[in-house]
């Protein structure tokens, strides 16, 4: 009972902070936001696809949304770190499995907040201007089906985030983790281009990035369309986000 | 009763370094025990260890009765704790922080508030409860951490570095503040610091602690009395050395520099001034030096204990790799 107090107190922490930084906020919306209307609607202008371009990388953006944010969420372990909140947590009388999951959870709903703030807008412009996201399916139960996927991808992701945190020792690490970790996985899942007709040595890279499957399954929902088979890649995110949250918590734990 | 049991507790990191090389105390109830010694005595490794941030090595410990690494979570439950650096998240007011503080310790709902509204009198921090943390100056988030720490009524207060960083006048104010919770609480309070008059001041009793081990300890002033007492310092002629080494026969005398070993200096430097006038030796000055803690410390080891707080930086450093953080 009281573990699920610390949870739910680890998780609270999480959204004041979140809430009382609306650079963040602000900041993390601009960026997808640029790439769905000027990337979007500007390669849709110069290449000929058989899809609506803005409509094929919506799932792909939204995606990109919860990558940042959760991945950030995780990485906030180490600011917990450095500046001394982790510790009142560590010492606290609750497991650190606790102190995993109020994270995770904190990281996922943030995540969840933009992505459907995104998904909201998308439904809004289309329903503006006929001219834009001419693929996607706007209505009830899309919607519905959508939160608690984008809230397991979101785990998947939080895991990798704390993961990371807690094999590195300081902030510095970040921008090695930006170039290596985050924007390789983002550009190689398909988020921008159907993975079909890749040469073959990128196809196989595609396949070993666990955003490829959360993106397709997110493509399929939204657009009804995927190069991956629903069942197919709903299983591998289901068993990527469990095994990167184990890793992830398995790590924290190590560490302190 | 003893509160705080520690039997041959020892840390040892990568192997190499003893950090806590076989100390052993206890502490009673209602004690405030200080923990003394020069930066990287392994102050903070004891109490790291007690408050089951790390294990030990080797030995044991318990605390409230329950041993520190079979039952670390009672062991939190009945321990507060205000560290060295600060650990309040400074993006939350100070009502938040102490909020979420009493959510993690499990204190029932109905008494959040109420025992919130106490600590935070107790600190006299009431008025800025819904300031966000990163307004306050250091003394005022030592004091925030202070209060936090006593939300969930904890039997054990340690305390590591309490002032370390504040300014002289601050640094009362929270000798002020432990001493209430002494008086007010009946708190058994640890805690350790490199500043010897604080020691003096707050501890019913000290142990002196150098590379590990513990070198010395008792209360202030049975280790103060260890060393024979007061020294009377007079500053004379250099004409009168000799009459000087005639009527003192235990002087130490250092050029014109004569210092007089006594039990009492306050009520014995009438006797001595009266003598040396009575043989005619003049005495430009005279002084009464009282032991500190220092000098305890400067007898047991040979050095001063301030000789090493130099490059807090890199010692901070080294502690923080210490701790695994």
């Amino acid at each position: 009972m009281h573990e699920l107090e610390a949870v739910y107190t680890v998780w609270l922490r999480e959204m004041i902070r979140y809430i009382r930084a609306k650079e963040r906020i602000i900041g993390s919306l601009a960026m997808p936001i640029f790439w769905l209307l000027i990337f979007g609607s500007s390669i849709r202008a110069s290449v000929d696809m058989q899809i609506d371009y803005t409509s094929f990388i919506a799932p792909g953006i939204i995606a990109m949304a919860l990558m940042f944010n959760s991945i950030f969420s995780g990485i906030t372990v180490i600011w917990d770190r450095e500046l001394g909140f982790m510790k009142e947590m560590l010492v606290a009388p609750i497991s650190r499995l606790s102190i995993v999951a109020g994270k995770a959870l904190g990281g996922a709903t943030t995540a969840l907040i933009q992505g459907t703030f995104l998904l909201l807008l998308i439904f809004g412009i289309k329903s503006l201007s006929s001219e834009y996201f001419m693929a996607v399916r706007m209505d009830v139960l899309v919607f519905l089906v959508m939160i608690p996927m984008m809230v397991l991808i979101a785990l998947g992701l939080v895991g990798i985030g704390i993961a990371i945190a807690s094999s590195l020792d300081t902030l510095e690490g970040f921008g090695l983790i930006m170039n290596f970790v985050i924007m390789p996985m983002f550009f190689l899942s398909g988020a921008l281009f159907p993975i079909n007709n890749l040469p073959n040595w990128i196809k196989l890279v595609t396949y070993l990035d666990p955003l490829t499957y959360g993106v397709e399954s997110l493509r399929s929902i939204l657009i009804g369309f995927s190069s991956i088979n629903i069942v197919l890649s709903f299983s591998a995110v289901l068993i990527f986000s469990f095994s990167t949250l184990l890793v992830g918590a398995y790590l924290f734990n190590k560490r302190s | 009763m003893a509160i705080i049991e520690v039997k041959n507790l020892t840390k040892i990191f990568n192997n190499e370094i003893r950090a806590v090389d076989d100390i052993k105390f206890e502490i009673k109830k209602g004690e405030i025990f200080g923990f003394l010694g020069p930066n990287g005595a392994g102050k903070t490794t004891t109490i790291n260890m007690l408050c089951t941030l790390i294990n030990p090595t080797g030995g044991r410990a318990t605390v409230c009765r329950y041993d520190i690494i079979k039952q670390p979570d009672e062991v939190r439950k009945c321990i507060g704790l205000v560290f060295q650096d600060t650990s309040l998240d400074d993006r939350l007011t100070a009502r938040e922080n102490l909020e979420l503080h009493a959510r993690l310790y499990g204190v029932p709902k109905t008494e959040r508030r109420k025992r919130i509204n106490e600590v935070l009198e107790l600190v006299e921090l009431s008025d800025r409860a819904n300031s966000v943390v990163r307004t306050f100056s250091g003394g005022m988030q030592r004091r925030l951490e202070i209060a936090r720490g006593l939300i969930h009524y904890p039997k054990v207060l340690f305390l590591d570095e309490p002032t370390l960083g504040l300014d002289p006048q601050t640094r009362k104010h929270v000798w002020d503040y432990i001493l209430r919770l002494k008086k007010e609480y009946e708190i058994t309070i640890m805690m350790t610091t490199h500043y010897m008059e604080e020691a003096d001041e707050l501890c019913d009793r000290v142990a002196i602690i150098d590379h590990g081990k513990i070198i010395a300890m008792g209360t202030p002033k049975k280790l103060k009395d260890r060393l024979g007492g007061d020294t009377i310092i007079l500053d004379i002629d250099d004409k009168d050395v000799q009459k000087v080494k005639k009527v003192f026969k235990k002087a130490k005398i250092f050029d014109s520099q004569v210092l007089l070993s006594v039990k009492n200096a306050g009520r014995e430097i009438k006797k001595v001034l009266e003598k040396t006038k009575k043989n005619k030796i003049e005495v430009f000055e005279a002084n009464i030096r009282k032991p500190t803690l220092n000098d305890v410390f400067l007898h047991l080891t040979g050095r001063e204990i301030r000789e090493e707080t130099v490059g807090l930086r890199e010692e901070l450093k080294r502690r923080r790799m210490m701790r695994g953080h």
